[in-house]
């Protein structure tokens, strides 16, 4: 069976000129970038060229691109940097309620010790209001973090609003990228962002990396200490290969975005058209107009997502939900949630991403497929009953 | 083909696609209702009875793919059996004659189980009302 992978913003195939990128730095070039012979060297050469791949396509200095195991990591070394280099300045973090994991657990984490979190709402299409961010900051605040765009309903925040209202104030703002960069533009200084998380997975690299941006002057505490690497800023020994392959995957995207960004938004709003012509009673999740180029998000209401998932899956195609019958809490998405869905609707959710792959035959099978799905499960779904 | 990194059984699958007993009973004995939509797991369960023999079962549930294939299951295991006989079933057994459940998913057999002694209550209440009238 023909599998249509529709899950790109959980993870991305890594490209073959990204894989042909990387494997010298496996064996002929293996050497460690902190040794000062001819292999060191090698090695040192190609993490500062995909440094400033990076730093270009951001707009950034070279200097200010730190390498980590990927976004997670990135995000939490913004957070907890910030919050523990400026604890005398104050103990107070403006965030959402719709960040990933990677930001709302840190802050949970850091509202256990000491710091306080504001959580800002968002409205029924997942944008936060800059005037929020504006009437939250006080004299004790010491971070903003506001993602750039939503992982699950593919919403682009006003980051750019946001910064600026940030820098008035002199708080230091941190964003996640890792859904954005490569996908739409990302500039540092446009957005007026001091920190910004990247994760090369997202856009066809590798597994394992990624970038905190940090803008000159910032002040951080590390997170990881040991070898003098990344300027003391991120100690442990490069994984060149995988810089490498970032740094590939970052100079296709560049080249490539704008193109591809055209293309997709196409396929998507064909898809999102088709799902509303096709069933009835099923919602668009998200910012109408303000979303990720292949970001599609819908409830289904009466049905569970993950019996949509499973029958997905049967029939080759890969999509994922909101849902969470199979977390310890059971509870759906935090995101779908501060949406303001109802629960059934938040269980009821299904997230198309698509990507390079992906052609018109793909979600012409998706428009095939699921209305059948949805059928099939609501004939055996007690909610529809109380509808009628 | 066997995917071994199922999360589900062959035998959960096989119930998920082809559920039993998917239905509403008209004028049933009991009716059992159980689970929110929090969890996002809703299972009502129908029993017709007969000389205390339930005689048949059907379901309607929204949930995941083991709710489906639990809810699919206890219909299966309670037709034909004593009323006194059903209310031994448990969610353990359930799950067995699914060949197991992940550890996480428990909480759907837990949910059947809890659906079958709902509409059990009901038909006892029910009786009781009738008996005393």
């Amino acid at each position: 069976m023909r599998r249509i992978y529709l899950d790109h913003a959980a993870t991305t195939p890594t490209r073959p000129e990204v894989v042909k990128a990387m494997l010298p730095y496996f064996t002929d070039a293996f050497g460690n970038a902190s040794s000062i012979y001819s292999y060191g060297r090698e090695a040192r050469g190609a993490v500062e060229e995909a440094r400033t791949k990076v730093a270009e396509l951001i707009g950034a200095r070279d200097e200010e691109i730190i390498f980590t195991s990927g976004g997670t990591e990135a995000d939490n070394y913004a957070l907890e940097g910030v919050a523990y280099a400026n604890e005398r300045k104050g103990n107070h973090i403006i965030t959402t309620s719709i960040e990933h994991h990677a930001v709302m657990e840190v802050c949970k984490f850091l509202g256990k010790r000491g710091f306080k979190i504001t959580y800002l709402p968002v409205d029924e299409y997942g944008l936060v209001d800059p005037d929020d961010v504006k009437r939250a900051i006080t004299d004790k605040t010491i971070l903003v973090s506001v993602m750039h765009a939503n992982n699950q309903v593919g919403t682009i925040e006003p980051v750019k609003e946001i910064g600026k209202i940030a820098r008035e104030a002199g708080v230091c703002f941190h964003t996640d990228a890792v859904q954005t960069l490569g996908h739409i533009p990302v500039n540092v200084d446009k957005l007026k962002v001091d920190l910004l998380a990247i994760s090369a997975h997202k856009l066809y690299g590798p597994k394992g990396i990624g970038v905190l941006y940090v803008r000159k002057g910032t002040k951080l505490v590390s997170l990881m200490h040991g070898g003098e690497q990344e300027k003391r800023r991120r100690a442990g020994t490069e994984n060149v290969p995988a810089i490498v392959g970032l740094g590939k995957a970052v100079e296709l995207a560049g080249q490539e975005m704008g193109k591809e960004a055209e293309r997709l938004a196409y396929l998507r709003d064909k898809l999102i058209k088709g799902l509303m012509e096709k069933i009835d009673h099923i919602r668009l999740n998200g910012h109408p107009t303000r979303r990720l180029p292949n970001n599609v998000n819908v409830s289904v209401d009466f049905v569970e997502g993950e019996s949509m998932i499973l029958n997905l899956d049967l029939e080759g195609i890969c999509a994922s939900t909101g849902s969470a019958c199979s977390s310890a809490i059971l509870e759906p998405s935090h995101v779908l949630l501060a949406l303001g869905l109802p629960a059934e609707q938040a269980h009821g959710s299904l997230r198309f991403t698509l990507g390079r792959e992906n052609t018109e035959a793909d979600v012409e099978r998706v428009l095939e497929v699921l209305p059948g799905i949805a059928a099939k499960l609501r004939a055996m779904s007690p909610l529809l009953k109380t509808q009628k | 083909m066997t995917d071994p990194w199922s999360l589900y059984s062959e035998k959960v699958m096989e119930h998920f696609k082809n559920p039993r007993n998917v239905g509403e009973i008209e004028n049933p004995d009991g009716v059992g209702h159980v689970g929110n939509p929090v969890c996002g797991d809703i299972m009502e369960l129908y029993i017709k009875v007969n000389d205390g023999i339930i005689v048949d079962a059907k379901f309607k549930t929204f949930g995941c793919g083991a709710a489906i294939a639990t809810s699919s299951m206890v219909t299966e295991m309670v037709k034909g059996k004593k009323i006194e006989e059903a209310l031994k079933i448990s969610n353990k057994a359930v799950a067995e004659a699914l060949d197991g459940l992940p550890p996480v998913k428990m909480h759907c057999s837990v949910l059947a189980e809890d659906a079958l002694k709902s509409a059990i209550d009901d038909y006892l209440r029910h009786r009781k009302l009738k008996k005393q009238t």
